[in-house]
């Protein structure tokens, strides 16, 4: 048998699933004495093109209570046609489509291969894909031209069928018609006032085909497939385009001393509100751009003076920031009434200051929405990362999944605790669903608005086998994971996968748990829960708690990083880092929590090294990956030589290649990464070398350099404890809490 | 008996012209009896009318009833035929009026009694009139018989026997008894009638207030329906007749006399009766003197009933032989006049120079042409001129009002021409004052009339043209004034646009530090302020407080006290000019910016239907090219905005840089707000293509609409919200077509309820249903947000409350109910071209100040005050007045009379802020006549008209009716007491300037807003009081008393003169113009000469004229020219288009048309000329008894 490692990158590999363990306590109390529960952190749409979809629907198992599917882990009688439920037991008729199965002719899902297997339902009409642009209009003109360039560019990625619609805010907010001749119309709103759906379809004169569907019965939404205000991009494609090239900055006029008053809790409301009442449970994104914080109406997070600063951790702390409750508040039952029709938040806000990530994090968190915070839409941040939304895969189709819902089976000996990430419950209570809820539990369903292939949820059980009822030999615990969503081509798919680990007696096989750890997993899974404590909970509890929990070096940078400080972060700021770290995979989560530093000199290829401030060299150029920064550093010494321009000189070219190197290597990574890092070029001495300084170990600090007495490295001036300081207290706490 | 009586009565009718003219002037002196005569006259209308039954002026309606009976009776209309046959006639007549008071049925019984009650006064008057008149008689009886009630038997009696034998026995012969009786017998409920006839009865007739009801209008319309039959006949066999009837009245009165109690006279006996009443009316015989134009009448008889003067005049008529030679001896002056009627009215005289008309009740003849019965003409003296001698004026009462004076026997109605005559007072003023120059310098002169064309010099006043007052010389002190009822008022019209022979106000620049004004009252500096101390204070005129004169202003003395550049600086030498304003007379202490235009259109199914978007849009693109502007070379400084709407909101961007409009719908309309800023107000040559491609679109965008909803206040607030965003004053136009009954902030409900019409609760149709649109209307005021509303209803949309904003911020309302494309197209277009293009001012507020003693109370207009001083106007255009009330507070003295300046601080159209001063001296009088000798009659009705179209609002319409007549009859009553030279109280003197009130009054009375029609709807009386509410006087007079020419000669430069509006002044062959100031009517007569209608339209047959044309042929022919140049020339002196009307004679349409001529009963009930003037008559004696 393959080593643990293999196993679980061949895991990973084939199902997007790590778990923390990958054998399992066989009891709860054994379970419960291993501090990091039994977790995974599953990847539904993890890309997997070698994996053909299935042209026909899953089988099911016939318990109403069960309804798994069919898969390569169920004991199947070829001759008997019959097959067991590896979760109820219960024993299935194949049904008649399966009559010439046999030993030597399996469906695929019998394969082990498949333990990971994508089915596209042939039902139902094809859903178009709905866009919804949400554009402020109260921002510089060059911003404001750089977005609309922007926009105009991702309407050239859109597919022909798209239905597109937009709406423009500032202190009013316009629904735009389209497709009119002559003449452009809008439907304009008060930004001060929040309507309801029902208001706002009379008000757009928008006819919900309600009597008509009360006849044919609830499940047959016969949704018009376009209307005034959404069409298809074929179609109204020059119209929109003229119509964002006309769009103007808002005329309203701002005095000294003032915001701009800015309609972003209406606008997103009526957003909302438009596609709940034309396309309820369809796949629709809205994509709302915004330069700056909402000054007036529902949702606002700060008045129009300003000498009124954006509230801070410190007002949130104090309890000053008075619109954030209620703001939070209106954004949270925006986030709910779109993911209850399976309908995206994206939130793109590019501005200097904050612009209100802290309330709105939800509407992206809570629908799997995008978040991207830059500093003005004129920055290739903004401009690359919006159009790598767009991006699509060899099929053409877009790296983008919609209205998903994720269910979970387990075996009788597991129950789900909950799960985390961009994701809300459903609500399905049923036989694997634990009391004991980790995140957002209660349910065996959650529904994911929006997906793509890097979305990971932390999914956590609990282990409910009672001690005395032993397991039996050669026993496995299954998960399944169903995971069903509208495709970007339309479809509706199923992608089911299925994974079983061994059970074992920690009395006795305490080795082989041991051994089964997946460090990397465990301190991300450890890491979103306490993440999702501190959005929820305190923050000096979470510390305290995730002391007492730990897991050696990820733990101290994790207590360092902007997810848990917030010092030095503005509420927005930590809001966007956690909202990527809630969703990212496991390989990026890690970089987000330790990053990475790479080192680069003449004495040698380049190579990792410690995060730390001894890896701080004068004749070295350092790399770092934060994941939200690339960041090249240059030595004191190298970057002399570079303000001499050696570089340019033929008997430099060495040096020339020295500096090249990193740059490429950023590259590479600027080019695969999700959302763009901020890209920072900088040396010893810069101001830029600031992310490089708080990043690291501060293991030469101005209170202890001369006490290290080292030549090399460079002192960091912080009052923060460093890893050996961390370790010595780890040390310390470990033995006595132990006792 | 009958017969015989018959006879007699018709003898009368025919007679009695002659006989009442005749007779009366003899007996006492040509005037007496000439006044009596016409109050005769008038009473027998009366009476008549007095059956049908208005209440107060029941004797109106009743009218129109007798009118009816005639029309039912053949008998009456073969009377008229065949006037010839007199006796036959007179038969037929008396039957029929026997008929007619049954048909009246219980009316005559009760009007019998009824309306002798009621009228007492009148009746007496009308009585003699009646019996005077032969004509009258028959009806008369009835009436007379009342009035015989009303008198004592005796006197009637004595009076009927006098008339009958000679004049006088008529009187006698009158023996109310017999009158009443012989009514009743016909009405066929002697039992009642005789009683009252009775003396005790006859008392309370007269004495009493008619019973409410029609009585005494009643009972005389009767009679003038008869008369004409009767009198018809007479004109034919008028000698012979006369006497016939005369002799036969004669005898009548004697059997009456016999009978008295009992009806078999009926007939006979009313002429008695009339007479009795006469005769104690007739008293006046001063009147008749004085003017006495009028026919004495042998009268001596009527000397015999109670009062020897008057009886004779109303005896007279029935002596009709007699009168004649009476007549000439009336000679002590003219003659002439009396001859013409039977009915007699002797109008005025003078005394002193003094115009004091005496009616004398008109009697109500035969007169009519065939449909009308008519009404007796007074004899209307010319009076009005006070320059008149006494005995002129009786000649040319003569001339005018009566054909023929003298031959008795030609005439046998009663002649209307011989009541003041409106055509006959404008005419006059036209002739004297429009050749020179009215100069404004001289205070307390009276200015020529609205309808004369004369030019002013500016001399210290202000122009009639801006300021017209009711009176002149206003009393010193608060008890003459209310003594005399007169009101105090002034019609202002600011910013009126001149004839362009006369300069426009100048414009005055003080500098920096502003107009100059007196440091206390703060009123501008103008010609009153008086300068001292070599010239370095000044004294104001107003509150007498010295200010210090600042150095860049000071200028010498020269002897005379007056600074040497007085005549180059208009503020010390002109009564109107204007001041730039400086920035500390804008809003917020800012400069204004110049106003804007935005438009509202309706897009909702019925308004895209009705053609009305098409015509706005294709409308807009041309006319945005005329918006105001001061300078003609320059492009117009407003900028316009565009907003369509249904239940929702469109507001459209047209800015210039844009491709295409763009729309944006608010659907918000629960709170409302601009959905954009920039692009909405543009300015229109920046945006012209993309302006012109938007109205290019509208109609086409809306064609398919189905939306039939609408709102209305989100659409005001729209606009404020608009004005507010760009900080600018400006205009509103709202092209709306529906009651707003989408759920939307102002939402209006159905609630239109005719049977609320003639009830106490009639008064909340006037009123708005909410409170919003006052408060909306506020906001707009304190904006400077004007709104004019065009209407295009197809329903009830509630005038009254969608008026609200309009009226209160200065806008108008226009209406255009069924609106069709074809049809009202040219009118809605010239009247939108004018309310886009005319002259105004906005965000204005007036003040008027007055020197001590008078003070502004009360103002009448459209506009907003937040305070008691101020009028705040959001819109101020030229053709809108603010009519001001002044009263009292202190004693005026003679010497330095009465000063008023009205300040309008205003922002031009090109965003310049400045101020119009308007100064008015006028003089202050002890003595009441001078008062009444200077004191303008439309103005008068103007304010009269406003005041009680206010009151509406707070008090039932009857009361409103009921208060009006009153004034008048005070203000009549008080000349009368105080003014004239005594005369008998039968006798109805008017002050020559005055002589009019009665008449326009009873327009004003019979107009649809205070006596609705059946077919008048809410909406069109709310309309309508909203509409007066800012007229100016020559708007007020045309249209309460319309202007109607003949079209027959239409050579030359001038206007054929106007006949008088009276069915019965038409010719069947003739054409004629009507125009009302909203109407014009082109009225075709059954019989016009081929060659007029083939010059006119074209065709030579009166069938194949179109009813429905707007606009005449254009015909290379002079007429058709000159006509078409008249009918543009009335055009544009009036602020609305008035759309043409052929009316075809006997057409359906005629209808409409008839409703116009005011001295007619109307068909809704309103009193007759004649007959209201009996009825002012009456109260005016009721008041001075």
């Amino acid at each position: 048998m393959a080593t643990f490692p293999e196993f679980i990158a061949q895991n990973e590999e084939r199902d997007g699933v790590r778990f923390s363990w990958n054998v399992w306590p066989s009891s709860r109390l054994e379970a419960t004495r291993m501090v990091v529960p039994v977790a995974s952190l599953f990847t539904p749409l993890k890309e997997r093109p070698d994996l053909p979809p299935i042209q026909y629907e899953p089988v099911l198992c016939s318990r109403v209570t069960c309804r798994a599917v069919l898969n390569p882990l169920c004991q199947v009688d070829y001759r008997a046609k019959l097959w067991a439920c590896n979760f109820c037991y219960q024993r299935n008729q194949f049904p008649p489509t399966y009559a010439g199965i046999s030993d030597v002719n399996q469906p695929a899902e019998l394969l082990p291969q498949f333990s990971t297997i994508e089915y596209v339902v042939q039902r139902g009409p094809l859903m178009p894909l709905v866009f919804l642009y949400v554009v402020d209009t109260c921002m510089e003109d060059e911003d404001l031209q750089a977005l609309k360039e922007s926009l105009q560019m991702s309407l050239s990625l859109l597919p022909p069928t798209a239905l597109v619609g937009l709406i423009t805010f500032g202190r009013m907010i316009q629904v735009h018609e389209l497709g009119c001749e002559g003449i452009s119309k809008s439907y304009v709103f008060r930004g001060t006032k929040d309507l309801n759906a029902k208001q706002l379809q009379e008000m757009l004169g928008l006819t919900k085909p309600t009597a008509a569907q009360a006849g044919r019965g609830p499940q047959a939404p016969q949704a018009p497939l376009s209307n005034r205000f959404l069409q298809p991009v074929q179609k109204i494609d020059m119209n929109l385009t003229d119509l964002l090239g006309e769009l103007q900055r808002d005329p309203w006029p701002v005095t000294q001393g003032k915001r701009p008053l800015r309609s972003l809790g209406s606008a997103m409301s009526i957003a909302v509100g438009l596609l709940e009442c034309t396309f309820p449970n369809t796949g629709a994104r809205i994509m709302t751009f915004i330069g700056g914080p909402a000054t007036q109406g529902p949702g606002m997070v700060v008045g129009d003076e300003l000498k009124a600063p954006i509230r801070s951790w410190h007002d949130i702390e104090k309890d000053n920031a008075k619109f954030m409750k209620k703001g939070t508040k209106h954004y949270e039952a925006l986030a709910s009434r779109a993911s209850t029709n399976g309908h995206i938040i994206d939130i793109y806000a590019c501005a200097l200051d904050q612009t209100g990530l802290l309330e709105m994090k939800c509407c992206s968190n809570h629908t799997g929405g995008y978040m991207v915070m830059a500093d003005s839409f004129t920055t290739s941040l903004f401009k690359q990362t919006f159009q790598r939304v767009f991006t699509k895969d060899v099929s053409g189709a877009f790296k983008m999944a919609f209205a998903g819902t994720l269910e979970i089976k387990t075996s009788r000996e597991i129950k789900i605790s909950g799960a985390i990430g961009p994701c809300v419950s459903l609500n399905a209570k049923g036989p694997c669903v634990s009391e004991n809820e980790i995140g957002t539990g209660g349910t065996s369903q959650w529904k994911i608005c929006g997906l793509d292939h890097n979305t990971t949820l932390a999914v956590y059980f609990e282990v409910v086998n009672q001690h005395n009822a032993p397991i039996p030999q050669g026993g496995r615990g299954a998960v399944q994971y169903v995971t069903q969503y509208q495709h970007s081509s339309g479809q509706k798919r199923i992608r089911v996968t299925t994974t079983a680990r061994n059970w074992a007696d920690a009395g006795t096989q305490i080795q082989t748990i041991a051994a089964s750890f997946d460090q990397e997993a465990s301190a991300i899974l450890m890491a979103r829960l306490a993440v999702y404590r501190a959005e929820t909970e305190e923050g000096p509890d979470v510390l305290r708690w995730l002391d007492r929990q730990l897991i050696r070096l990820f733990m101290f940078h994790l207590r360092r990083s902007p997810f848990l400080q917030v010092f030095n972060n503005s509420p927005d700021e930590s809001s966007y880092y956690r909202h990527q770290f809630m969703r990212q995979d496991l390989t990026q989560s890690l970089i987000m929590i330790q990053p990475i530093l790479y080192a680069y000199s003449f004495n040698g290829p380049p190579e990792p090294v410690l995060l730390d401030s001894s890896s701080i060299l004068p004749d070295r150029i350092l790399l770092m990956d934060t994941f939200f920064q690339i960041l090249i550093y240059h030595g004191e010494t190298v970057s002399q030589w570079r303000k001499a321009g050696y570089q340019e000189l033929p008997e430099y070219e060495n040096f020339r290649h020295l500096l090249q190197a990193p740059v490429d290597d950023a590259q590479e990574i600027l080019h695969s990464r999700f959302p763009m890092p901020r890209y920072i070029d900088t040396e010893h001495g810069g101001s830029q070398a600031r992310f490089l300084l708080s990043k690291v170990n501060p293991s030469q600090t101005h209170n202890n350099m001369y006490a290290w007495g080292q030549e090399s490295g460079a002192p960091i001036l912080t009052d923060d404890v460093s890893l050996q300081v961390f370790m010595d207290h780890l040390k310390k706490l470990a033995v006595s809490s132990a006792a | 008996m009958n017969v015989n009586q018959q006879p007699p009565m018709a003898s009368p009718y025919g007679q009695p012209q002659p006989g009442y003219s005749q007779p009366s002037y003899a007996p006492l002196g040509g005037g007496y009896p000439g006044p009596y005569g016409p109050y005769s006259g008038p009473a027998t209308a009366y009476q008549p009318g007095a059956p049908q039954g208005y209440s107060t002026y029941a004797s109106f309606p009743s009218k129109a009833v007798p009118a009816n009976p005639v029309s039912d009776l053949p008998s009456p209309l073969e009377l008229g035929s065949a006037r010839g046959p007199p006796p036959v006639s007179t038969n037929q007549a008396y039957s029929q009026y026997a008929q007619g008071d049954i048909q009246n049925g219980p009316p005559p019984m009760d009007h019998s009694m009824a309306q002798p009650a009621q009228r007492p006064p009148v009746c007496q008057p009308y009585s003699h009139g009646a019996m005077n008149l032969s004509g009258p008689h028959p009806s008369y009886p009835q009436q007379y018989g009342v009035q015989p009630s009303m008198q004592q038997m005796t006197n009637q009696m004595s009076g009927m026997q006098v008339g009958s034998g000679p004049l006088t026995s008529a009187g006698p012969g009158y023996a109310p008894p017999s009158y009443t009786q012989a009514p009743h017998p016909v009405s066929g409920a002697p039992s009642q009638p005789p009683p009252p006839s009775e003396p005790a009865a006859p008392q309370p007739y007269y004495d009493g207030p008619p019973p409410s009801q029609q009585p005494p209008f009643p009972s005389s319309a009767p009679p003038p329906s008869q008369p004409f039959p009767s009198s018809s006949p007479y004109s034919g066999p008028p000698l012979p007749a006369n006497p016939g009837p005369l002799q036969s009245l004669d005898n009548s009165p004697s059997h009456l006399a016999p009978s008295p109690a009992q009806q078999t006279f009926p007939n006979s006996a009313p002429p008695p009766v009339s007479q009795a009443l006469y005769s104690g009316p007739l008293p006046p015989p001063d009147l008749a003197l004085s003017h006495l134009p009028c026919i004495p009448c042998p009268v001596p008889c009527r000397p015999a009933p109670s009062q020897p003067g008057p009886p004779h005049f109303h005896s007279g008529p029935l002596p009709n032989a007699p009168c004649h030679p009476l007549y000439v001896p009336a000679a002590g002056q003219p003659p002439f006049p009396l001859a013409p009627c039977s009915s007699l009215l002797s109008l005025a005289c003078m005394e002193d120079t003094q115009p004091s008309r005496m009616v004398s009740p008109p009697c109500s003849n035969p007169c009519t042409t065939s449909t009308r019965p008519l009404v007796c003409a007074f004899g209307q003296p010319r009076g009005p001129q006070p320059g008149y001698a006494g005995p002129q004026y009786p000649g040319q009462q003569n001339y005018g009002a009566v054909p023929a004076p003298t031959p008795a026997p030609t005439q046998k109605r009663l002649d209307p021409d011989s009541i003041p005559s409106p055509i006959q007072v404008i005419e006059d003023d036209r002739a004297n004052k429009s050749s020179e120059p009215f100069t404004t310098g001289v205070k307390g002169q009276t200015p020529p009339l609205v309808t004369t064309n004369f030019q002013v010099k500016d001399q210290g006043n202000a122009s009639p043209r801006f300021v017209r007052c009711t009176a002149y010389n206003i009393p010193c002190t608060a008890d003459m004034a209310k003594q005399s009822q007169v009101p105090l008022a002034a019609v202002i019209k600011p910013l009126a646009m001149l004839p362009p022979d006369e300069t426009r106000p100048y414009m005055v620049d003080h500098g920096e530090a502003g107009p100059i004004r007196c440091n206390r009252c703060k009123a501008y500096m103008c010609p009153y302020m008086q300068f001292i101390e070599g010239g370095r204070r000044f004294q104001c005129g107003f509150c007498s407080c010295v200010t210090d004169v600042p150095p860049h202003y000071f200028q010498h003395l020269d002897h005379t006290g007056k600074r040497v550049d007085c005549c180059d600086r208009p503020e010390l030498s002109l009564g109107s000019y204007e001041f730039v304003a400086t920035v500390d007379y804008c809003k917020n202490n800012k400069l204004p910016q110049p106003p804007s235009f935005i438009f509202f259109i309706d897009v909702s199914y019925n308004a895209v239907k009705s053609g009305m978007v098409n015509i706005v849009c294709q409308e807009l693109k041309t006319l945005l090219d005329y918006l105001p502007r001061e300078n003609p070379e320059a492009d117009s400084v407003v900028r316009v905005g565009f907003v369509t709407y249904n239940k929702v909101l469109h507001f459209y961007n047209v800015k210039s840089s844009l491709a295409q409009p763009q729309m944006m719908v608010v659907s918000d309309v629960s709170d409302m707000f601009l959905p954009l800023l920039d692009g909405f107000l543009v300015n229109v040559n920046d945006s012209r293509m993309v302006i012109e491609s938007l109205l290019d679109q509208i109609p086409e965008m809306f064609a398919d609409t189905r939306e039939t909803e609408t709102v209305f206040g989100p659409v005001i607030q729209a606009g404020l919200e608009a004005l507010k965003a760009a900080d600018c004053a400006g205009k509103l136009f709202l092209f709306h077509s529906s009651l707003p009954i989408a759920e939307a902030p102002g939402k209006l409900k159905n609630r239109e309820d005719k049977k609320l019409v003639g009830t106490d609760k009639e008064k909340s149709l006037f009123q708005p249903q909410s409170g919003f649109y006052s408060n909306l209307s506020k906001e707009c005021v304190a904006q400077g947000c004007c709104v004019d509303l065009f209407l295009f209803p197809n329903q009830y949309v509630d005038v009254a409350t969608l008026g609200v904003v309009p009226v209160s911020t200065g806008g108008s309302v226009y209406k255009y109910t069924y609106f069709q494309a074809e049809m009202d197209r040219e009118r809605f277009l010239n009247d939108l071209r004018r309310d886009v293009q005319k002259p105004m001012g906005f965000d204005a507020v007036m003040r008027v100040r007055t020197s001590t003693g008078i003070r502004a109370t009360d103002f009448f207009g459209s506009f907003f005050m937040s305070n008691t001083t101020d009028v705040e106007l959001a819109g101020l255009d030229c053709d809108k007045t603010v009519t001001v009330e002044f009263r009292h507070d202190d004693k005026l003295s003679e010497d330095t009379g009465a000063l008023m300046q009205c300040a309008v601080l205003y922002t031009s159209c090109s965003g310049q802020r400045r101020l119009r001063v308007h100064n008015m001296a006028v003089n202050c009088c002890s003595q009441l006549a001078d008062l009444y000798r200077n004191c303008e009659t439309d103005t008068i009705i103007n304010f009269f008209s406003k005041y009680a179209y206010r009151s509406l609002l707070n008090t039932p319409t009857k009361t409103v009716r009921d208060t009006l007549v009153n004034q008048c009859a005070q203000i009549l009553a008080c000349y009368r007491k105080n003014c004239a030279s005594p005369s008998s109280a039968g006798q109805l003197i008017l002050p020559e300037c005055m002589k009019l009130l009665p008449v326009y009054l009873n327009c004003v009375l019979k107009s649809d807003v205070l006596q609705p029609g059946a077919d008048v709807s809410v909406d069109d009386r709310a309309y309508l009081r909203q509409l007066l509410s800012c007229m100016d006087v020559s708007e007020s007079h045309v249209f309460f008393y319309p202007r109607l020419l003949p079209l027959v000669k239409l050579d030359g430069g001038s206007l054929p003169m106007a006949v008088r509006n009276s069915e019965e002044r038409l010719s069947k062959g003739g054409v004629y113009l009507l125009e009302t100031g909203l109407y014009l009517f082109l009225w075709v007569g059954a019989n016009a000469q081929q060659e007029l209608l083939s010059n006119i339209f074209g065709t030579p047959t009166f069938s194949q004229i179109d009813p429905n044309m707007t606009s005449l042929p254009e015909l290379d022919n002079p007429f058709s020219q000159r006509l078409r140049e008249i009918i543009d020339s009335f055009r544009s002196q009036r602020s609305r288009y008035m759309k043409l009307m052929v009316v075809k004679q006997e057409d359906k349409a005629e209808l409409i048309f008839k409703h116009f001529l005011c001295e007619d009963k109307s068909a809704s009930g309103g009193a007759s000329y004649v007959d209201f003037l009996c009825h002012m008559h009456k109260e005016i004696r009721q008041l001075l008894s």
